[in-house]
This record gives C-alpha cells, sequence and structure tokens, in this order.
C-alpha cells in the first residue's frame, strides 16, 4: 500500500497537528485563530456543548460535527453554573486532536491560585486562546447552595493573565520560567443596560489585555450597529477583533422563555413574531440567524462571528455555509494522515480478519 | 456567553422544586443582598455624589492633617475606633462591606461589594432590561447606579481605571486610616525628594 500524502492543511504544524505553529512576529500565540484574525480574514468562532461523561469520545463527536466550518471552538466553563466537563478539561483533548480552542475561565468556581495554575496547565497543553469571564451567579445553575467564588472579576482576570505572559511572572511577583503564550480574549453585552458605560467596558477590557472579544447572542441589529459605531468612535477596533454572537432560535416558545428566564439576552418583539409566523420555526430560527449574520458582517469593525447553537450544534455549518461568511475559505479540518491510515487498516484486521493470529502465523505468512 | 436556549424545565428549576417545603422561607437569593435589606439611603449617596466627592475631599485632607495624632495615639491603637466608626458611617450610607480597600470615589460612590459577584470593574452582562440585578431581580444594579453616579461627579471619569482584584486579607480593616497613612508617607517622600 503506498499511503497517500495528507493534503496540505492551513495553518498545521507539519510536524504534527497536535503541535503549536510556528511563532510569528508581533503575535502574541502560537494558534490559528490569532493568525486567522490578523491576516484579516472572517473568522468563525463556534461553542461546543460540554459532556456530562468522562468519555473522551463524547468530546471528539461534539467537535466534529464542526469540521471544516469554524476556526476556534469554545470550551465552555460550566455556563449557566451547571455542571458538565471542564474546561481545561476538553481543551486538553481538543488540542491533542488538532483543534484550535478557546479555553474559558470564569470567575466563578476559581480563586486566584487555581486560575493562574491553571492558565499555565492550559498554555503547556497547548491552548492558545483563552477568553475571561466573570461567570453566571452559582444561583442561576443546578447547585445554587455552591459557594460562589469571585475572587477575581474579567477585568482584573484579563490583567493576570496578561502579566503572566508579558512581564513572565505571577500576580505575586515570583517569575515564570516559561509564559503562557496565549491570544486574550473577553466578552460583550452590548445588550444590556447601562448602554452609555458599554463601550467604555470594552475600552477598560481592552487596557486589561483583550485582544478579541465575542458578543452576546446578537438579534436586535441595529443595537448592535450603534454600540459598533460608538466602539469605532473611540478607536477601539484597531486594538482588538470583535466577533459577533449569533444563533439559531429553536422556536417561538424558546424565544419567549430565554427572554423571560435568561438575563442579558434581549430578543426583540419582532423576531418572536417573524419565528411566531412560520410554519417551520426551526428553519426560521435558522434563516433569522443567517440574516443577521448577513447584516453584521457589513458593519465597520466586526472581524467574525461567534455562532453559539446550543443543542443545535448541526446547524452550525448549514449557517455558516448559507451566509457564505467564509467566502470560500476552508477552515482547517481534521483529517487522517497516512500512517493513521495504516494503523485503522491494521486494527481492523486484528480486530475482524483474524482474531487468533499468533506472532508465529505472522512469521511464517511474512516467510512466504 | 453562558447563557443559551434551555429546554422549559431546567435541572435548575427541578433541583429548586425538589427543596423541602416549610414555613420558613428567606427572603432574597444571595447573602450579600441579606445583609442589608433596603438600599434607600445607598440610592440616596449615589444621587448626591458630587457633594460627597466634595465632602470626601475635605475629609480625606483633615484625616490626614490628624497624621501626627494618629501616629502619635499609634494607628494600631487609632484602628478600633476609626474602624468602629467607618464601619456604621460607610454602612449606612453606602451599605459598606469593609473590603478594607474603598473604591468608592471611582465608582460614583455605589459600594461594589454590594454586587452579588463583587464586581469591581463594572456592569456583568447580565444586568436586566429595567436595569436590576440578574441575581436579584428586585435590586438595582449596583453598576447601572456607579454608572450614573459616575456622571454627577467632578472626578467620574476614574470609573475607566481598571483596579486590582480585591486583598482579601485587608478585610475588615479602616480604609479611612490606610489611605491617610499612605498619603503621610507619601507627603514625607515628596518632602526628603525635594532639597535633595
Amino acid at each position: 500500500m503506498t499511503p497517500s500524502p495528507r493534503p496540505p492543511q492551513p495553518d498545521e504544524n507539519p510536524a504534527g497537528i497536535d503541535l503549536p505553529l510556528d511563532p510569528l512576529p508581533g503575535h502574541s500565540s502560537r494558534g490559528r485563530l490569532e493568525r486567522i484574525l490578523r491576516r484579516g480574514e472572517f473568522a468563525v468562532t463556534t461553542e461546543l456543548n460540554p459532556p456530562d461523561s468522562a468519555d473522551p469520545e463524547d468530546v471528539y463527536e461534539r467537535a466534529k460535527v464542526f469540521d471544516g466550518w469554524v476556526d476556534a471552538i469554545n470550551a465552555v466553563d460550566a455556563s449557566g453554573a451547571n455542571c458538565h466537563m471542564s474546561s481545561v478539561g476538553i481543551c486538553a483533548l481538543l488540542t491533542r486532536m488538532g483543534y484550535a480552542p478557546v479555553y474559558q475561565i470564569s470567575c466563578r468556581d476559581r480563586n486566584r491560585i487555581a486560575i493562574q495554575g491553571d492558565v499555565l496547565g492550559a498554555a503547556a497543553m497547548g491552548v492558545a486562546n483563552m477568553l475571561c469571564l466573570t461567570g453566571d451567579g452559582v444561583q442561576a445553575g443546578d447547585q445554587p447552595g455552591a459557594k460562589p467564588v469571585f475572587d477575581l472579576d474579567c477585568m482584573s482576570l484579563l490583567e493576570t493573565v496578561r502579566t503572566m505572559r508579558d512581564e513572565q511572572k505571577f500576580l505575586s511577583g515570583r517569575k515564570l520560567t516559561t509564559p503562557p503564550a496565549v491570544f486574550l480574549g473577553a466578552a460583550i453585552n452590548p445588550f444590556a443596560p447601562p448602554y452609555e458605560f458599554r463601550p467604555h467596558r470594552l475600552a477598560k477590557k481592552i487596557a486589561a489585555g483583550a485582544q478579541f472579544v465575542q458578543s452576546q447572542y446578537c438579534f436586535d441589529v441595529p443595537m448592535f450597529r450603534e454600540y459598533m459605531r460608538r466602539v469605532n468612535d473611540l478607536g477601539l477596533t484597531e486594538q482588538c477583533y470583535v466577533l459577533c454572537g449569533v444563533g439559531p432560535l429553536a422556536s417561538a416558545k424558546t424565544a419567549r422563555w430565554i427572554r423571560a428566564n435568561v438575563p442579558g439576552i434581549h430578543i426583540p418583539d419582532a423576531v418572536i413574531a417573524r419565528l411566531e409566523g412560520a410554519a417551520d420555526q426551526k428553519k426560521e430560527g435558522k434563516q433569522i440567524a443567517i440574516d443577521i449574520i448577513n447584516e453584521v458582517k457589513e458593519i465597520e469593525g466586526v472581524s467574525g462571528i461567534h455562532v453559539m447553537a446550543y443543542r443545535q450544534e448541526e446547524f452550525v455549518a448549514e449557517i455558516v455555509h448559507e451566509s457564505g461568511v467564509l467566502k470560500g475559505r476552508r477552515p482547517w479540518r481534521r483529517e487522517p494522515r497516512a500512517d493513521d491510515a495504516m494503523v485503522a487498516e491494521r486494527l481492523d484486521h486484528i480486530l475482524h480478519d483474524s482474531p487468533t493470529e499468533t506472532p508465529q502465523a505472522i512469521v511464517s505468512q511474512a516467510a512466504t | 456567553m453562558s447563557d443559551k436556549q434551555q429546554p422549559t424545565v431546567t435541572q435548575a428549576t427541578q433541583v429548586r422544586n425538589a427543596a423541602p417545603k416549610t414555613a420558613y422561607k428567606p427572603a432574597d437569593v444571595s447573602p450579600q443582598r441579606r445583609v442589608q435589606r433596603r438600599y434607600t439611603m445607598r440610592l440616596w449617596s449615589v444621587r448626591h455624589s458630587r457633594g460627597l466627592e466634595w465632602f470626601y475631599e475635605r475629609f480625606a485632607d483633615v484625616f490626614l492633617l490628624l497624621h501626627p495624632i494618629w501616629k502619635a495615639v499609634g494607628y494600631s491603637r487609632a484602628e478600633a475606633p476609626v474602624k468602629f466608626v467607618e464601619k456604621r458611617v460607610k454602612g449606612l450610607m453606602f451599605d459598606c462591606r469593609m473590603c478594607g480597600q474603598c473604591v468608592l470615589s471611582s465608582t460614583g460612590m455605589s459600594c461594589p461589594m454590594n454586587c452579588p459577584k463583587q464586581l469591581r470593574n463594572g456592569p456583568c452582562g447580565g444586568v436586566r432590561a429595567n436595569g436590576n440585578c440578574e441575581v436579584e431581580p428586585d435590586m438595582p444594579c449596583v453598576w447601572v447606579k456607579a454608572w450614573e453616579g459616575s456622571r454627577n461627579m467632578r472626578n467620574g471619569d476614574a470609573i475607566l481605571a481598571v483596579q486590582k482584584p480585591v486583598d482579601q486579607s485587608l478585610r475588615e480593616t479602616s480604609a479611612w486610616l490606610r489611605v491617610t497613612a499612605r498619603a503621610a508617607a507619601e507627603r514625607e517622600k515628596a518632602k526628603k525628594g525635594e532639597p535633595a
């Protein structure tokens, strides 16, 4: 058998998909997401629904649906204060397979000692992107009796990681021998009061170290446009990449439930009316997401989108494809290497063809 | 970006419903709020942030003038009575939590330690459309108020500076004495630096 050479992939270390990329001048990380954004390409990121299991296959399966459609995958840190597989664990698994995960760190569950340790651990495992969040209150989740930590907040967390990266030291001032080379992210919510303060808050996050930001679900494009106008006026989009959060709504009923129960997500009446009027609400929800993407991608200063399709992950590929934001570009996807294929074939042979194969049999077979 | 679509009955709802039902139902959601239920004074302080800023500046000067007295008495001996007064005055005016590192002048005279997440750098993404807290639905967001208060202040743009994380080892200590001692040390350093 002659192994066919693996098709060349953009932004990949030829020595191995799980290895960091070559450092580039001006880049703070050795990851794919930063390269794509700095090249000026329209980036697409998404969120992985964390499994409630200890099986790595669950993570791989959930990541596989995004193959070839997204540039980075967010590993959420117990979102909504509901317990799931840890984000650092998911990131470790994803980097092994060559994916570019975004490690979400929330301040709700861990104090500064634990967080700084995890930052080093994650960076050592090849995580190139970190998203610093405050996190939801424990009261929102399924374990409201937990102790809320909130030792740092998102801003001081950003500053802490930036200090570790740029000044090579812990908060205490103790030296690091190898700093974590990470691309730092934060979250923004232009759709919650105090609206006047929100652009300034982004400026604060940038001052604290944010290099890219992902927004909360955008369903109100005029509101987002107004926010971006003010952000552009402050000159912030030159210092930071803004990714707009979008996602499909499953039905008008879900939309109403989210509006009533999930603080921070703003859904205008027009969107709900449009969902209600549709024959197939799920399809209409997807179409609304595509329409919103088509509007926001034209807004000045928007560098990409962050597609959140909780429990509708299979829609991400369709949404990205049908909105055409990639403009023909094909993000990295995991393809079997030649030697992987050989191992797979050999395994298949061992498992299915001749289960009682002995070393003697192999030798005699090779001799003939 | 943690909030997303969920089925109508979440695990959290089930947990809440499964909790044993007794006659005693505690008020409020977070311990932060239970310590201080009313916030009329807090809101008054935010509305009068300009005046309080003016007063605080004078007050800090007076405290600095008293530095020789504090030193003579000994800062450690002065701590107990000063803290006693500080805790009660600031507790009444701002629902102070005695973090020991007062940032009221940078937060529109709205104490950020009353936020259930104790955010010191601005509002989280969960502020409700009516400007109330996501955790405590009937409490106005501390940071919405902080922004309003800061707009009235002369030095209100201090709200745009990034605050360091709280040093938990300074809890239940006097911020007034700390600020005074620091200012005095700086003044002495400047004096020493001048002739040289």
